[in-house]
Parts: C-alpha cells; sequence; structure tokens
C-alpha cells in the first residue's frame, strides 16, 4: 500500500487529520493513566491482611454508667463469648485489622537513637494473634506470662518503671525484614519509648487497622497487653454460621449487662468491603470514563471517516473506473486511519508520560510501568481499525459507475 | 436573519440526525462529567464559615522533648491539657475555645427508645459566639458553667427532634452517662463544611449532637476521641489526662486584624520561652499561627481522589470538544458547494459564518443542556456514594451559573473554528468543481 498518496490527501485536510490526532493522542494518555490507577486500587484492594477475614466477627460495646473493674467484666464477656455455639476463640483487644482506628509507637534500634527507625501499629489483648488466625512463622506466640494489664503498663509507664513494661513481642515478617534485613529475628531487641523488647515471635502477615502508607502497612506488632475497652473479636468454626453466631453474640452480651450499649458489630468480610469503599468506588469511575472515553474516540472516527468517504465518492469512483480493487479502496482507508492513529498514539505516549510525572509530583502515584505504552497503543489500534472498517466498507462498495456520473 | 439561520441549521442538523445526536451527546457527557466533579471540588474546598472564617486562628507550640526532634518540623497539630488552659486563661484573643471531640452514651427517659451512644464536643463557653453558632431554643453556656464544672448541655436541633419532638427543650434534664444535664440551649441547622475545627473525626463529618463543658467532661469521665500524640512518660491514660504529656486537644481563637493576630504571635513566642525557662518545654521555640483556610489546606482536607477526577473530567471534556470540532468541521467542509453558491449569489464571509455559528451553536446549547442534566444525575450518584461528603454534593447558584457559561463557552469554542475554517472557502473555485 502506498502511503504517499495518503499523505498528500491528510495534507489536504490539515485540521481535520490534526483534530483526530489530538482527539487519540489524549484518549491515549487519559487512559493509560486511568487504567493504571485503576490496578492500583485493585491492588490494594486484593490486599492480603494475614487473617482468617471469613470466620472473624468483631463487636464493640461501651458502659453506659461509669464502670467499676473493667477487667472482670471483660472476663466475664470473654468466657460468656466462649459458650456461644460456633465459637473458637475469642480475644479482648485494642484495635481491628480494617477499624480504621489504631495505636501507633515509633521503634528504634537503638535507646541512644533521637528519631525513630520508623512506626508501627501495635495490637494488644490476649489470645489476639490465635484468634485473628494469623500465622506463626518463627518462634512462638506470646504466652500467659508475658501478658501484663493495661492499667498496670500504664502505670509503670508513668512512674518509668521499666520492670512493669513488656518484654517480649511478636512482628510481623516484613517489619522484621525492614528492621534487620537479612537476619534471624528472634531474640533480636527493639526499643519502644526507651524500653527493650525482645522479638519472640514472628508472624507471615498482620495488616494494620489503618493504612496512610500503602509501603507500611504490614508494619504490626503484638504486645502482650491484657485490654478490657469492650474490643471483641470472635473466630467461628465455619463461615456459613458466622451471622447466626454474631447475633448470639450480641445477645449474650446484653444480657450478661444490660446497661451497655453495642457500638458496633461486624463480620470482618464487611470491614473489609467498607475499608475499601473509597478505592471501589474510584475505580469504578476510572472505569467508566475509560469505557465513555473510547467510545467516543471511536464514534468520532466513525463520524470522520464516513464523512471523508462520502465527500471522496468521485475519487473513489475513478479510481475503481482506473482499475482499483475493492480491496484496494478498502486498504486505503484502513491505512489512513492507521497513520492518524500511529502519529497520535506516538504523541500520546509522550503525553502519557508527562500525566504520569505530574501525578507521580502531587498524587504520590508510582511510575507508569512501561508495558502500559505497548499495551495502550495496540489497544487505539484496534479501536481505530474497528471503528474505521464500517466507513471503508461503505467506500469499497462504491461502483465504478460514480466516476462517470456528474454530482 | 437569526430565524432562517436557525431554520437552515435545523434543517442541516435533521439531514444527519445520527451525527447530530453523536455531537450533542459528546459534549453533554464532557460537560455533565466535568460539571459533577466540579462541584463535589467546590463544596468540599469551601469556607465553612463564610465571613468569620479569616477571623480565625488555630495556634500551635511545641511542647514536646528532645526525643524525635528534628530541625524545622512543624509544631503538633494540637496542644496538651496544660497549656490548651494556660492559652484558655489567659485570654489574650477576642475569643478562644479549648475542645476535644468525644462519644457520650445518651439515656433518653421515655423508655421507648433504647439507651444509645452520640457524637459529642467537649469544648469551652467560647467554642459558640466565636463560630457564630445558630441557636433554636435557649442559648450557649457561659463561662461560670467552664470553671464550675456545671452540668449543662447543649444538643443539636437532630437530637431535640428525635428525645423532644423538636419542642422547646431548655430547662429539661438529659442523661448521659448516669449523670443530669440540664440543657440550656438547642442548635439550629447548622454544619461548617469542612468539620474544620477538628478534622480528626473526620473531614467532613456533621456536627455533632450533644455540646458539653470540656471541664464537666473530665469530671464525669466522658470519653474523648480523635487522635492522641504522647511522648515520655505519656501512656494516653484516660484517669490521668490533665497532666500527661500528651497532645489531644484543638484551641481556637479569633483575633480580629492584622495587629492581634502579630501580638497574638508574639505571645506564643513569649509563652513558650516561659514554660522552657521553667524546663517543661526542651524544643527551640516554635509556633505557628495558622488562619482557618490555610489550616485547611495544610492538613489537605480535600481528598487527593477528588482533585483527581476533576482533572479526568476536564480531560474527558477536552476529548469530547475536539471530538465535536472535528465532526462540525468535517461536516461543514462537505457543504463547501453549497457555501460556495452562497457566497455567489451575494452572501457575504460574515453572513455565511453567522449562519455555520448559528449552527454550532444549536449544537453546543443542546449539549450544555444535556450536560446540565447529566450533572444532576451524576450528582445524585455521587450523594448515594458511601463516603462521608456525599450528602453535600447538591448544584448551588454560583455552579450552576458557572455550568451555564462552561456550556457556551465550550459550544462557541467548538464551533467557532470549523465555521472559520468553512467560510475561507473561496466560490469560484467551489463553483467551478462542481
Amino acid at each position: 500500500m502506498e502511503i504517499l498518496p495518503i499523505l498528500s490527501t491528510l495534507r489536504r485536510h490539515k485540521i481535520t487529520a490534526f483534530l483526530v490526532i489530538i482527539e487519540i493522542a489524549l484518549t491515549c494518555a487519559i487512559v493509560c493513566n486511568a487504567v493504571f490507577i485503576i490496578n492500583q486500587r485493585l491492588d490494594r484492594m486484593a490486599m492480603q491482611s494475614g487473617i482468617d477475614e471469613h470466620r472473624l466477627l468483631h463487636i464493640a460495646v461501651a458502659d453506659i454508667g461509669a464502670s467499676q473493674d473493667k477487667k472482670a467484666h471483660m472476663q466475664e464477656d470473654l468466657a460468656a463469648l466462649r459458650q456461644v455455639p460456633g465459637v473458637t476463640d475469642v480475644a479482648s483487644v485494642n484495635q481491628v485489622p480494617f477499624g480504621n482506628s489504631s495505636w501507633n509507637s515509633g521503634i528504634k534500634l537503638d535507646p541512644k537513637q533521637r528519631i525513630s527507625t520508623l512506626n508501627a501499629t501495635n495490637y494488644y489483648g490476649e489470645n489476639i494473634a490465635q484468634t485473628l488466625g494469623t500465622q506463626l512463622i518463627a518462634g512462638r506466640h506470646l504466652q500467659d506470662t508475658d501478658y501484663m494489664d493495661m492499667d498496670d503498663v500504664m502505670r509503670a509507664a508513668a512512674a518509668k518503671d521499666a520492670k512493669a513494661i513488656p518484654h517480649a513481642v511478636v512482628i510481623t515478617q516484613k517489619l522484621a525484614e525492614r528492621l534487620w534485613p537479612g537476619q534471624p529475628p528472634l531474640g533480636k531487641q527493639l526499643y519502644l519509648a526507651d524500653y527493650p523488647i525482645t522479638v519472640v515471635g514472628v508472624v507471615k502477615e498482620l495488616v494494620r487497622p489503618s493504612i496512610l502508607d500503602d509501603s507500611a502497612r504490614s508494619y504490626s506488632m503484638i504486645l502482650p497487653i491484657r485490654m478490657a475497652v469492650g474490643e471483641y473479636i470472635i473466630r467461628v468454626a465455619s463461615p456459613n454460621d458466622r451471622d447466626r453466631v454474631l447475633a448470639a453474640a450480641v445477645a449474650k452480651l446484653k444480657q450478661i449487662n444490660p446497661h451497655r450499649v453495642v457500638l458496633k458489630k461486624h463480620v470482618m468480610d464487611d470491614m473489609r468491603h467498607d475499608f475499601f469503599r473509597n478505592d471501589r468506588a474510584m475505580a469504578g469511575l476510572l472505569v467508566g470514563v475509560c469505557v465513555a472515553l473510547l467510545v467516543v474516540t471511536a464514534l468520532g472516527i466513525v463520524g470522520l471517516g464516513s464523512f471523508w468517504v462520502a465527500q471522496r465518492r468521485r475519487q473513489i469512483g475513478v479510481r475503481r473506473a482506473l482499475g482499483a480493487t475493492r480491496r484496494n479502496i478498502l486498504h486505503y482507508f484502513q491505512t489512513e486511519n492507521f497513520v492518524l492513529a500511529t502519529i497520535g498514539i506516538a504523541l500520546g505516549m509522550v503525553l502519557a508520560y508527562a500525566i504520569n510525572l505530574l501525578l507521580m509530583t502531587h498524587y504520590e502515584l508510582p511510575r507508569l510501568p512501561a508495558i502500559y505504552f505497548p499495551v495502550g497503543a495496540l489497544a487505539l489500534w484496534v479501536i481505530g481499525q474497528l471503528a474505521v472498517l464500517g466507513p471503508a466498507m461503505r467506500a469499497a462498495a462504491v461502483p465504478p459507475v460514480v466516476a462517470t456520473r456528474s454530482v | 436573519m437569526f430565524g432562517y439561520y436557525l431554520d437552515l441549521a435545523l434543517r442541516s442538523l435533521r439531514r444527519n440526525r445520527m451525527l447530530t445526536a453523536l455531537m450533542v451527546l459528546a459534549i453533554a457527557l464532557g460537560i455533565g462529567a466535568s460539571m459533577t466533579t466540579l462541584t463535589v471540588l467546590h463544596v468540599l474546598s469551601g469556607d465553612p464559615l463564610p465571613g468569620a472564617s479569616s477571623t480565625l486562628f488555630y495556634p500551635q507550640i511545641d511542647p514536646r522533648d528532645m526525643d524525635g526532634y528534628e530541625e524545622g518540623k512543624k509544631p503538633p497539630d494540637q496542644v496538651t491539657w496544660i497549656d490548651g488552659m494556660n492559652l484558655l486563661h489567659a485570654k489574650r484573643a477576642a475569643h478562644q475555645a479549648l475542645m476535644t471531640g468525644g462519644a457520650v452514651p445518651v439515656q433518653p427517659a421515655q423508655s421507648s427508645i433504647d439507651p444509645f451512644y452520640s457524637d459529642a464536643r467537649f469544648t469551652s463557653a467560647d467554642f459558640f459566639p466565636m463560630f457564630q453558632v445558630p441557636f433554636l431554643y435557649g442559648h450557649a453556656w457561659g463561662e461560670s458553667d467552664d470553671d464550675a464544672k456545671a452540668r449543662v448541655v447543649v444538643i443539636s436541633r437532630a437530637l431535640n427532634d428525635k428525645l423532644f419532638g423538636g419542642k422547646d427543650s431548655t430547662g429539661q434534664t438529659l442523661r448521659v452517662k448516669d449523670t443530669a444535664f440540664r440543657i440550656v440551649g438547642v442548635i439550629d441547622s447548622w454544619r461548617p463544611n469542612p468539620h474544620f475545627y477538628d478534622i480528626n473525626m473526620g473531614n467532613y463529618s456533621g456536627l455533632e449532637d450533644v455540646f458539653v463543658p470540656l471541664t464537666t467532661s473530665g469530671d464525669v469521665r466522658l470519653d474523648h476521641n480523635g487522635s492522641m500524640d504522647c511522648w515520655g512518660t505519656g501512656s494516653g491514660d484516660d484517669d490521668h489526662m490533665e497532666t500527661q504529656p500528651c497532645v489531644w486537644l484543638q484551641f481556637w481563637v479569633q483575633l480580629d486584624g492584622a495587629d492581634q493576630v502579630k501580638a497574638y504571635r508574639d505571645y506564643l513566642v513569649h509563652y513558650s520561652q516561659e514554660q522552657k525557662s521553667l524546663g517543661r518545654f526542651e524544643r527551640p521555640v516554635n509556633v505557628a499561627l495558622p488562619g482557618l483556610m490555610e489550616w485547611l489546606d495544610i492538613n489537605k482536607v480535600v481528598p487527593g481522589d477528588v482533585r483527581l477526577q476533576t482533572w479526568l473530567a476536564f480531560g474527558f471534556l477536552l476529548v469530547c470538544l475536539v471530538n465535536t470540532v472535528g465532526l462540525m468541521l468535517a461536516k461543514f467542509l462537505r457543504r463547501s458547494g453549497e457555501l460556495g453558491v452562497r457566497r455567489a449569489l451575494g452572501a457575504s464571509k460574515r453572513e455565511v459564518f453567522a449562519q455555520l455559528l448559528v449552527e454550532s451553536g444549536v449544537i453546543g446549547l443542546a449539549g450544555g443542556v444535556g450536560g446540565l442534566l447529566l450533572a444532576f444525575l451524576g450528582l445524585w450518584l455521587v450523594r448515594r456514594q458511601p463516603s462521608d461528603y456525599a450528602a453535600l454534593a447538591h448544584l448551588d447558584l454560583s455552579m450552576l451559573s458557572i455550568t451555564f457559561l462552561l456550556a457556551v463557552g465550550s459550544s462557541l469554542l467548538a464551533g467557532l473554528l470549523p465555521a472559520w475554517r468553512a467560510c475561507q472557502i473561496a466560490p469560484a473555485l467551489q463553483l467551478k468543481s462542481q
């Protein structure tokens, strides 16, 4: 196929050709970046939490009046919850994954260090790791002898009494790798507000309750502190049973102490669903815009192609009369579209890169992976060819006799 | 003449309905998307207290120890109880209020309503006059109530409706955490957006239902909510919050005029120096006094996603416009013959231009109207989303006029180039080629 005649024709339709190129370039640039953001959101939504999500329940209760002896009440609640049929584990905790409210501490590797190495979240509560179902990959879980009561720890912290501060901690694998790259973490010491704490166990994964920075989402510690703030997590034997167990557990808690309010009662799967709702909405919106953009661009190509075909009916007739086959005419329009699309895509790639640079500085997005460029180009070529097919076929159907007729 | 051009335009548009529909739809989609996102952005980045926001400031001082000190870092976002009380009692500003968020168990008198937890604000008395809170019934509590740790409460209109059927409830008792509070006022409908005075509690959350003096809340041991940052011996122990080295309170002041702002900043510096010489503060003096809007800006209150969506929508509008310009241009050029005849018969360039502009104007207007309808649809969709700002997404008068301008502007833009290009045709050439 000769490209030169096409180029010389396009030169006579400079503005229109230019507009098609610009449209393709803009679409290409926007769609590349939008798909990239969609993928980021999907990745986030598929995040591993390290817990047995389908079998977990969360209940938060609060007393109405001033409560005496919270610890005894907590023990009573836990004992009652264990009695509920279908429950395998329960724990009274300070925070839950996907709960959005979190307790965090700066970790130091040396007490003389002035600025913390990093910030990690603190999970408290007896039996919390077992109830959440986090997988222990080294060392041991926290034991009864490690545990201390929150009230005592607070008093000790106020009095700077290091003896009454926990000595053992279980951390996530990612946190261990970040703190001591390439070294076995068991037995290592880290410092929380100058108090030395020894790593006794490592769990595979345990996500933070609120994720501000994706790269730090697995920086979690489990500390041996007993909590009595009315936050309970429950693990059930079977996911099918969880709604019934949740209702039964809430009823039980109400029955033990009617003078309180149930603040939250969730299935963990729902908490996870809610946690990512903004990401889901954003991804959905971006998909909608991408589809709309591609459709508008395709229809634009169809419309323009139809015009050009109608405008050149006589020339097409003349070419046909001079011996050009239908296939020649079809290829002519297809090649024309290919040329325009190629220039548009080339421009679009540059633009996509520029937009990505802007997003990187203003929205802390990573660099656009190179794979997006060929895939984006291919997609637009295909769409362009599909869009021009209709008008091109109509052009190919123009009979040679048109050449002999005057308009 | 205009009537004739309009007739010509409609005839021409009818000749190719699919194409006309495509052009109108493209403009409508572009405008609809941009207006939806722009309205959300406008609502979210609005001024929570128009008229008063320029006089409100958020003092910041740095009471932390040297642990973790880095030069050039901003002071903490909140204040400790001790500093907050000191600044509050110093009364160096026209108004000042110290506050925190909380949650309280409300025990309704009627047995038909179960006890429930309400969001609450524990604050000193100036909160109400300083933020110009409108009252439906009664009034705010006074400073003497703060000092006396009085069991008084101000409730929202929503809670008043729920518990008292909307009647004047002042003087009645509200039981909160087994304690009787006297209702002194009911706040009328009021929802500053963003929720500027405490952005830890959700940037666009609604008004709290229960307002209690901060001093009383400590006395009754009501649970406070929000962010807390501790250092040294601070453990966040709720029983000793008055002495803990933790920042957890918001402090706002009203300062009228640049002189007062400067004087207050000097006062903050002086206060920090004093505390340092007393040994309470360890770090070099570090104060800040951002205004309300600046504070919202620093904290990036408007979600990044919303900004991104706005950019995306305008990119989309641009593509739609380019698309329409291209189609219209092709259409006009296709009619070169017809235009040539009109030119040859004596129509001036200007007249041909006007005729074509009317045609593109019709498309633009139809697209604009369609865009407006789509914007209403889009905003309705946004309101159905679960985010806390969803309910705020409404088109106001200013946004409505911007939509109109955008529609007219973009349609003219889309029409000008094709119309101009098409009337550059030399009539003789067109006639000859027939």
